[in-house]
């Protein structure tokens, strides 16, 4: 057991600290007061090569762990960059995963290099409207002709498609009644789209993150060559299936990071603002609820890099995986509220940067998974109570 | 054409530090040790000038630390630099400006050296008085305080920073410059940087493997720390509050001439 960084993974988060330093508070600021995509900030971490950190070494990447990229995503959100800085690059650094795991040596040379080099950018279109976390019962149908699959339906939540130059996309190809198992039938792709031409992107006005834009889609009669399926036609739930964990880990990274943020801000503040002759925090009713913020936060990216590890490891992950997630938002959400509270009205004043990352810690708390149905799992899963749904 | 860089590691300058009483040396335990600051920039230059000369340039880190200390030497390597040197040995411990030079000479001068570039000063010690004093060891100019470095043709050009400007200075190689913040903020490592530094070679130099005469370390050292004190507290600032400027002009005036300032 080592819970120390190596000098490796020591010297991607220094680095990347380093790198963020040039998106200051101000950046992020004006991005979510204005919205627009974090151009710069995506083209620097592309340029640097962090776009490629979990890619395999073939194809530009650098070929390392989930660790690694937790570590990234974490330091990223740290930065201040907060959510609206980890989810603008957050889908090119893993969403490709299924294509790296079930695509050929040919989709693969055609379709990881540009998102590693930053040229092209990926959204990930899962979610439907009607269903939420019941995926297999999602109705987006892709209907085969010829060499091509005509694809009809609707998908709501879907990051950065305003932005997004390709799509991983999920829909049925085989309908629910036909198929033995409800995970049946349901087919991955990876493909061009263009906004207008067969998909309609809708953007969602939202409580925060303005700056990554969130989707409804509409797709009407959108083509898809053959040759951007991943993996065989039916098995696109068992493709996905394979980054859900990976999703849930660096998502949880992000939450960590953003705990951080809200709690460096709280405590410089608590050191300065003096009221009745001395720092707010000396008293104990501000230093508690920081401190104990403090040790729901670390203890929560325990759990992550545990979570992380038995990935990389190989080993079977879920039940970290999703503590993970639920510990890490919920600590970090507790950690930005007790920083608006430390800061009192200024907490509540856009300048002082703690409500954007409060309004920002919702968005792990409730993606890409609820903390109900996470502790539904826990219950069924681990303790071996009856499911109750 | 080879460029040394020399580094210095130093203890983290964000860390609270304490001296102890008895040694007159920092305290470093529990404080993490980092590249010197300065020393970035000194790679900053060199990498700059490995750019524009492209070719067979190599840039090689040179530092004189303990043995234990030799990763941190990885964060140079994923700046860019392709390889480096530590020239490590408990005798050197406690050298002064001196010893340092004059032990740090002996190593350039066996790892080979076309240029050598030196930060302006380390975080610790803030003496400034190594790269001149490595300049006269190597028998080599010394351009010091330089704000940029260029080589063409076998020649160096450079801009050293003045209090009022600066000078344009040339001279041959072999040589040594140290150089300024102004010399450009150094860049961070990319992820192929970090990734390529694993491969890198880091060399160690043991003094036996020199050409060393008479003492180093602390027995060698000309000079001593004879006290260390704390800089002195700065008195709070005094608020002069008037009812109009030319009152509060008076009132600075009065307070000026009673420290005895005017």
């Amino acid at each position: 057991m080592d819970f120390e960084l190596s000098e490796e993974q020591q010297a991607i988060r220094d680095s990347v600290l380093k790198l963020c330093t040039r998106f200051d508070d101000a950046y992020w600021l004006e991005k979510d007061r204005h919205g627009g995509f974090p151009v710069e900030f995506h083209a620097a971490i592309a340029q640097a090569g962090w776009l490629g950190i979990a890619m395999p070494e073939a194809y530009g990447g650098a070929g390392l762990g989930i660790t690694e990229a937790a570590i990234l995503l974490e330091a990223v959100a740290e930065s201040g960059a907060g959510m609206s800085g980890a989810s603008a690059i957050h889908m090119n650094i893993f969403g490709l995963q299924p294509v790296v795991v079930f695509g050929t040596a040919e989709q693969k040379a055609r379709m990881l290099p540009p998102l590693i080099a930053g040229a092209e950018k990926a959204c990930f279109a899962v979610t439907e409207p009607n269903i939420g976390l019941n995926t297999t019962a999602l109705m987006t149908r892709a209907e085969k002709h010829g060499d091509r699959y005509v694809v009809n339906g609707e998908k709501i939540w879907i990051s950065t498609a305003q932005v997004a130059d390709k799509m991983l996309l999920l829909a049925r190809t085989t309908p629910r009644a036909d198929v033995k198992r409800k995970t049946d039938g349901l087919t991955l792709f990876y493909t061009s789209f263009r906004r207008g031409e067969g998909v309609e992107v809708r953007e969602i006005e939202k409580l925060g993150r303005k700056a990554v834009d969130s989707n409804m889609l509409f797709i009407n009669g959108l083509e898809i060559p053959e040759a951007d399926r991943i993996g065989a036609e039916g098995d696109g739930f068992k493709s996905i299936l394979h980054g859900m964990n990976p999703e849930r880990i660096l998502i949880a990274a992000e939450a960590v990071g953003i705990g951080r943020a809200a709690l460096r801000k709280a405590a410089a503040y608590a050191k300065e603002r003096v009221v009745f002759d001395r720092p707010i925090g000396q008293n104990q009713g501000i230093a508690h609820p920081l401190a104990r913020c403090w040790m729901d936060v670390e203890a929560a990216y325990l759990m992550v890099l545990r979570a992380a590890d038995a990935y990389d490891r190989g080993k079977e992950c879920g039940v970290e995986a999703n503590s993970a997630k639920y510990l890490a938002a919920e600590a970090a959400f507790h950690a930005c509220e007790t920083a608006v509270m430390t800061l009192g009205g200024m907490g509540y004043a856009k300048e002082y940067h703690v409500e954007r990352y409060l309004r920002e810690s919702l968005i792990p708390r409730i993606a890409p998974i609820s903390p109900h149905m996470i502790m539904n799992f826990i219950a069924e899963r681990v303790l071996g109570l009856p499911k109750s749904y | 054409m080879k460029i040394v860089v020399t580094v210095k590691l130093v203890p983290d300058p964000n860390a609270e530090k304490k001296i102890d009483a008895g040694s007159k040396r920092l305290v470093r335990t529990g404080i993490e040790t980092v590249l010197n600051p300065y020393d970035e920039y000194a790679i900053e230059g060199a990498l700059k000038i490995k750019e524009s000369l492209g070719g067979d340039t190599t840039v090689t880190i040179f530092s004189m630390a303990p043995a234990a200390s030799k990763e941190v030497l990885r964060k140079a390597l994923a700046m860019g630099a392709d390889d480096a040197v530590l020239l490590t040995d408990p005798a050197l411990e406690g050298s002064d400006v001196r010893g340092t030079a004059y032990a740090m000479a002996q190593g350039i001068k066996q790892t080979g050296f076309d240029l050598v570039i030196c930060g302006g000063l380390a975080d610790d010690g803030s003496t400034g008085g190594v790269p001149g004093a490595l300049a006269e060891y190597l028998g080599v100019p010394g351009f010091t305080n330089c704000r940029q470095v260029e080589v063409a043709g076998g020649t160096l050009k450079v801009q050293r920073e003045t209090d009022s400007g600066y000078q344009v200075v040339s001279g041959p190689l072999p040589a040594l410059v140290s150089v300024t913040m102004a010399i450009g903020e150094p860049r961070y490592a990319s992820l192929k940087g970090i990734m390529g530094a694993k491969k890198k070679s880091i060399a160690t130099l043991a003094l036996a493997a020199l050409s060393v005469d008479g003492a180093v370390g602390g027995d060698g050292a000309k000079t001593e720390v004879r006290a260390v004190a704390a800089p002195p507290v700065r008195e709070k600032a005094r608020v002069v509050e008037a009812p109009d400027g030319a009152a509060g002009a008076r009132a600075i005036f009065d307070l000026l001439k009673e420290k005895k300032l005017v």
